[in-house]
């Protein structure tokens, strides 16, 4: 079924990325887990990952979402280097940049300014998510 | 569609990813893409690694992959893991394991899913290696689905099989079953500083002199030889698969391992078994894609005729039989063939 079911449409491929030094991904876990049920591809970067090497995986693995999971506050700092890198790359224009965890709105409307195209936090429903990735994963 | 082979031979990493892309996702042109690369192949070594879930492929791969960048050479990874068979969706993991070469964009690692493929591989593995021999690559490095007994796949793409084998991964008589431990040109005991891995190494070994034939590559031997000058060759050509004892987090045995990767190299030039096995590998790829073709020229075909429900009523009316159906939904496509021969 599953078969039939991919040729119909394109499989959505998603990077999940941990990024500085944020040692909590339970919530990266559990979101790689609801995006696989909901048919898509899943690329889980690990803890501690540096922003160059979030934007080699988002450019090898050709990711339609970067999804940034960060709690550690350092959002401002990291996220612009993970948009400089993809656009050095060629890799930013037909991307979805996601950033989940806990951003204060006054610091949203400056990461959505730099690029970042949606932001979920603390509350934000599974369901939510995937339809927003659904609706506007880039074309191709 | 050519820009985009031409930014991947330029050493665009993008473009590269993006034609893997479009030969995971079949999507339109990729043919195009795949046959205009073909002529850039043949440059690049192709290893293929396998094993049981957890037996170590990925932090070795990992390991093997910073050896060969501190001599200076490019590598490409392919890793496989498994997609679910109700959602479609996967989690591929084996990127974790990469940290040695974090950062590092002339190691080119790239997650696949096995999208519903039983063997081992995805169906889009082979195309995905000519491409990254395209892009240059020296050395390509294809990582299977976590394998049990008989995800063989892996011998029609890669040029030398490597086979991971965990310590306590069963008696004697696992190692004589058919499958998996017939492939290997190289065996790695990786975690080798846990019990039970001397048995393991033993077992090893004595399922390896109770061979005949020199692993799956030895096994074409005859022709080889039969093309070369004969029974001197034949001997010259069988291979006898090393044992390597490694600890890949450690790093212990990488070495090892890469010289064992680098004398079954030299053997395949030296018996000339490298160009045999591409001619098997391209005879198959042609085999496949005839199969694949002909059967979407038929599908089309039925449509045309109406679909399949109007043959299935009169053979479930005891009408005619499934035989006679096919003899005579092919009649139009052997006239075509008697038609084309006479002229």
């Amino acid at each position: 079924m599953s078969v039939e079911h991919e040729q119909d449409e394109r499989t959505i491929r998603c990077l999940v990325a941990k990024v500085g030094l944020d040692g909590h991904d339970r919530g990266a876990h559990v979101i790689a887990r609801a995006l696989r049920d909901a048919g898509f591809e899943v690329i889980y970067s690990g803890l501690h990952r540096s922003p160059d090497e979030v934007v080699q995986a988002a450019v090898q693995e050709d990711v339609d979402v970067v999804g940034i999971s960060i709690l550690s506050g350092a959002h401002n700092t990291l996220v612009p280097k993970i948009l400089d890198g993809l656009r050095e790359y060629d890799a930013f224009e037909d991307r979805l940049v996601l950033v989940g965890g806990i951003v204060p709105d006054d610091d949203e409307s400056e990461l959505r300014e730099q690029g970042v195209d949606e932001i979920f936090g603390p509350g934000a429903s599974m369901d939510e998510m995937i339809s927003y990735i659904r609706k506007h994963a880039p074309e191709r | 569609m050519s820009d985009l082979v031409a930014d991947l031979l330029a050493g665009k990493h993008s473009a590269l990813a993006r034609v893997i892309t479009k030969i995971e996702n079949r999507s339109a042109g990729y043919r195009d893409i795949v046959s205009n690369l073909h002529e850039h192949t043949g440059s690049a070594d192709v290893i293929g690694v396998t094993g049981s879930p957890g037996a170590g492929k990925s932090t070795l791969v990992d390991k093997v992959a910073a050896t060969y960048r501190e001599q200076g050479d490019t590598v490409g990874v392919i890793a496989i893991d498994p997609s679910s068979p109700y959602s479609g969706g996967a989690v591929l993991g084996d990127r974790i394991r990469m940290a040695s070469n974090a950062g590092d964009m002339d190691v080119f690692f790239r997650s696949m899913s096995a999208r519903g493929s039983l063997g081992g591989l995805s169906t889009a593995t082979t195309d995905a290696v000519t491409a990254l021999d395209a892009f240059g690559k020296d050395y390509v490095i294809v990582e299977t689905v976590g394998a049990g007994q008989n995800e063989v796949d892996i011998v029609r793409t890669a040029d030398t099989v490597a086979v991971l084998v965990p310590p306590g991964s069963g008696d004697d008589v696992q190692m004589l079953k058919a499958g998996i431990l017939e492939i290997g040109d190289v065996f790695v005991v990786n975690k080798a500083d846990l019990d039970g891995a001397d048995r393991t190494v033993q077992q090893l070994r004595e399922m390896l002199q109770g061979r005949s034939t020199a692993g799956h590559h030895g096994a074409s031997d005859t022709e080889a030889a039969a093309g070369n000058d004969g029974a001197d060759s034949r001997g010259a050509a069988s291979w006898e698969p090393p044992i390597v004892e490694t600890v890949a987090t450690r790093g212990e045995g990488v070495e090892a391992f890469i010289d064992a990767l680098a004398d079954h190299s030299v053997h395949l030039d030296r018996t000339g078994q490298r160009q045999q096995q591409a001619r098997e590998r391209f005879a198959a790829e042609i085999r496949t894609l005839l199969r694949e073709d002909a059967n979407a020229l038929l599908a089309a075909e039925l449509d045309r005729q109406g679909g399949l429900d109007a043959y299935v009523d009169t053979v479930v009316a005891r009408e005619t039989d499934p035989y006679t159906v096919v003899d005579d939904v092919l009649e139009p496509l052997r006239e075509c063939l008697e038609e084309s021969d006479r002229r």
